[in-house]
């Protein structure tokens, strides 16, 4: 215990939340568990906050940031050698995580008092939340990866718990069902790559692995570079899987297919896990490991290049789409690309401007991608539907809602002086200096999100006058007050988060980089999002026939586009026809005729055996009598011979 | 008076034992089922008193043991009659032959 050991609190009290209200289930009235909770997840905040402060203010070594180490427990030691901890590790991106967790985890947990007012299984929903936000911090403060193993499948859980909340919703269960055996089946990439990791470097633990992996004097990397398997050394296969296990959890192509599903849960739920907090771990993870990552140059080529056709693959899909919270779902994905790209071009210690950038853009897009899956919900919960065709015309009627909406709109766009426009710039700046491809794949992609942001906030807030909508009947007002104060403080967050000075604070190395700015630089990728602005203004400020005019000159192209390039039919078709005919039948035939028919014959055997040995009980106390005296008879001989 | 010699006393109750394990199997009136197994009873009870008299004549175990088994014979034939009684009501008869639902 030091200091800092109160951290260990952040996640006891979400937990005991959670026990407690999940334990109380629905005898506990909403009135009781919603405040809990939120009270609960605001003292986690200041805690995080206070952190944060202290240790950016204090901890500043002549090495750079100290890397400390709050709480440590042996929990299961097998060996010397070979033993599992489970720790509180704080360092610069550890902090900055913890506070946005429970910033945005805080903020969700007092909007969804007002959205899910009302609800049957209102308590569970916050035990749910209060799981998630405990599993969220162990992951971010882990110290050793089998315990952010551990968590990572905890956040799956309650990821999984909470899309599939609706459970009496065929689509929310079969989401739920989609989300988590697709992270799953990434998570064996991690766990495989986790394990020839440690087996190479001989330990869990965060600072040793990177010490030993890193060095280029250690047998322990020079045994993990030295053996290959299929042409590619073990630990470029330990960092691709483990890569892998972070895609899948990240929603990068090709495992991000559950994404878009998880919108089926509630609202806040997709704001806080599937936008702001977890979605991001795939991220975290390889910037936990980037030294390492940093030692194969081919592995940071993967995540670069997956991560940059990831963000303009889902900026083409999301122009397309009409459900506004699979809009935001595939702008995720796309800034998810952003933050993978910029690990993956980014250098180290003082040239880890991508780096730096990276970690900047998680913070920013945590706060204002929250901001409009929030606002998206104050939409859904005003009109009752999440198809963009039956809303338009709202500003008058939401003007809170609006503005706010309008405020991330501008901030995902890139328009300064918003946060995105400093994080998004940083990213853009850094690719530029190391991979021209990459570089232009992001304007283009920042081009595209402009349009498709801006096409979901006319199509929402202008367009036609909502008067005209069926359904437009219920005129109850304007958002309750606890689901708009989460909106405000975020806008205000979103506003300024953009100028905490990361450069100096959350670094790679841990030791302020020089900023670097270049106008030039930073007009381009400004124009790119007002180029994707003015578009979409053309398009959609008015409701119009051009872009119906213009989809239907694509033709093939946009329903390619629209399908999300076929990519669901794609692993529909893999797993139905090809895994289930080859892999399945044959399996099921082995396991009903071999597998079930051994079991059979023994059971036979014995029935057979049992027909024929339960004739002698016959019930007559006599042949009792002279079997119980024939046995005495033979006892008493064995005695009087032995 | 010439003392009995104990390879008397031990035949007398080798046969009263058999004499009870043949009434045992041969009869099928409970009570006289009962009635055998009294008997191989009395039977140890004689061994018991005749291994004490001639093996440890100072000792007493042999006569509290005979003296024991009296006693629980007692409570053993109250128990019994009360399970033949009960099997009566249930079965309108005593006899162990036609009692056999005890199987599977």
């Amino acid at each position: 215990m030091n200091e800092y050991g109160y951290i260990i609190y952040l996640l006891i009290l979400p937990l005991a939340v959670f026990l407690v209200t999940g334990l109380a289930g629905k005898h506990m009235p909403a009135s009781v568990s919603g405040p809990l909770g939120t009270v609960s997840m605001l003292a986690c905040a200041v805690m995080a906050w206070v952190a944060a402060i202290r240790y950016f203010g204090n901890e500043m070594g002549p090495e750079g940031y100290n890397t400390i180490i709050a709480f440590n427990f042996p929990w299961l030691s097998f060996t010397e050698d070979l033993s599992i901890n489970l720790g509180i590790i704080l360092d610069p991106i550890s902090v900055m995580m913890l506070v946005v967790v429970t910033t945005v985890s805080f903020m969700v947990h007092l909007y969804s008092i007002g959205y899910m007012k009302g609800e049957a299984r209102f308590t569970l929903f916050f035990s749910f939340l209060s799981l998630f936000s405990f599993s969220m911090l162990g992951l971010v403060v882990a110290s050793n990866l089998f315990q952010m193993y551990i968590f990572w499948e905890l956040v799956g859980v309650s990821s999984f718990l909470l899309i599939g909340y609706y459970y009496d919703k065929p689509s929310a269960v079969a989401a739920a069902k989609k989300a988590f055996i697709v992270t799953r089946f990434a998570d064996f990439g991690f766990l495989a790559g986790l394990l020839i990791l440690s087996w190479y470097s001989g330990s869990l633990d965060f600072p040793v692995i990177i010490e030993r992996m890193t060095d280029f004097n250690s047998p322990y990397l020079a045994s993990a570079t030295g053996a290959t398997f299929i042409g590619a050394s073990m630990l470029t296969w330990a960092l691709s899987l483990i890569f892998i296990g972070g895609a899948g959890k990240s929603a990068m192509f090709p495992l991000h297919i559950w994404l878009p599903d998880a919108m089926e849960g509630p609202t806040p739920v997709s704001a806080l896990i599937h936008a702001a907090t977890m979605v991001v771990a795939g991220v975290f993870l390889v910037a936990r490991l980037f030294p390492v990552f940093y030692v194969i140059p081919s592995a940071l080529d993967l995540v670069a290049y997956v991560g940059a056709f990831s963000a303009i693959f889902a900026a083409i899909i999301a122009c397309t789409q009409t459900d506004i919270k699979r809009i935001l779902a595939y702008s995720t994905m796309s800034q998810i690309g952003y933050m993978m790209f910029a690990l993956g071009v980014s250098g180290i210690n003082e040239n880890g401007t991508g780096y730096m950038a990276s970690m900047f853009h998680l913070f920013t897009h945590a706060m204002f991608k929250a901001l409009l899956f929030l606002g998206a919900g104050a939409v859904i919960h005003y009109v009752h539907s999440n198809e963009l065709k039956d809303m338009g015309g709202l500003r008058k009627k939401m003007p809170v809602t609006h503005v706010v909406f309008l405020i991330a709109c501008l901030a995902i766009s890139g328009v300064p002086p918003l946060s995105g426009f400093f994080s998004k710039e940083e990213i853009l700046t850094a690719a530029q200096h190391s991979n021209l491809l990459i570089y232009y794949t992001g304007l283009v992609t920042a081009c595209l999100t402009a349009f498709y942001m801006f096409r979901l906030y006319y199509g929402i807030f202008w367009s036609k006058p909502y008067e005209s909508k069926k359904g437009a009947e219920h005129h109850h007002g304007e958002a309750p007050f606890s689901m708009l104060l989460p909106l405000v403080l975020l806008a205000l967050a979103t506003i300024g988060a953009g100028f905490v000075p990361f450069h100096d604070l959350v670094t790679q190395s841990g030791l302020p980089i020089l900023k670097v700015f270049h106008l030039g630089g930073a007009a381009i990728a400004v124009g790119a999002g007002l180029a994707g602005i003015i578009v979409a203004t053309i398009f959609y400020l008015k409701q119009k026939e051009s872009p119906s005019i213009i989809a239907e000159k694509l033709g093939d192209l946009y329903r390619a586009v629209y399908s999300k390039f076929y990519i669901d039919e794609i692993y529909e078709f893999i797993t139905k026809k090809i895994i289930f005919n080859l892999v399945g039948r044959p399996a099921n035939w082995i396991d009903r005729n071999i597998v079930d028919g051994a079991m059979n014959f023994s059971a036979y055997l014995t029935g057979l055996f049992s027909e024929q040995a339960k004739e002698m009980q016959s019930g007559k106390i006599h042949h009792y009598v002279i079997w119980f005296f024939a046995g005495s008879l033979i006892l008493v001989i064995m005695l009087i011979v032995i | 008076m010439a003392e009995v010699p104990y390879q008397h006393i031990l035949f007398l109750s080798f046969a009263l034992f058999f004499i009870g394990v043949y009434g045992f199997f041969t009869r099928r009136n409970m009570i006289t089922m009962l009635m055998a197994v009294e008997l191989m009873l009395n039977s140890v009870n004689i061994n018991m008193v005749v291994f004490n008299k001639y093996l440890f004549p100072g000792e007493l175990e042999g006569l509290f043991f005979t003296l024991f088994i009296i006693t629980i014979a007692a409570a053993e034939a109250a128990i019994a009659i009360a399970i033949i009684i009960n099997i009566y009501r249930k079965f309108k008869t005593i006899d162990a032959e036609d009692v056999d639902s005890m199987k599977f």
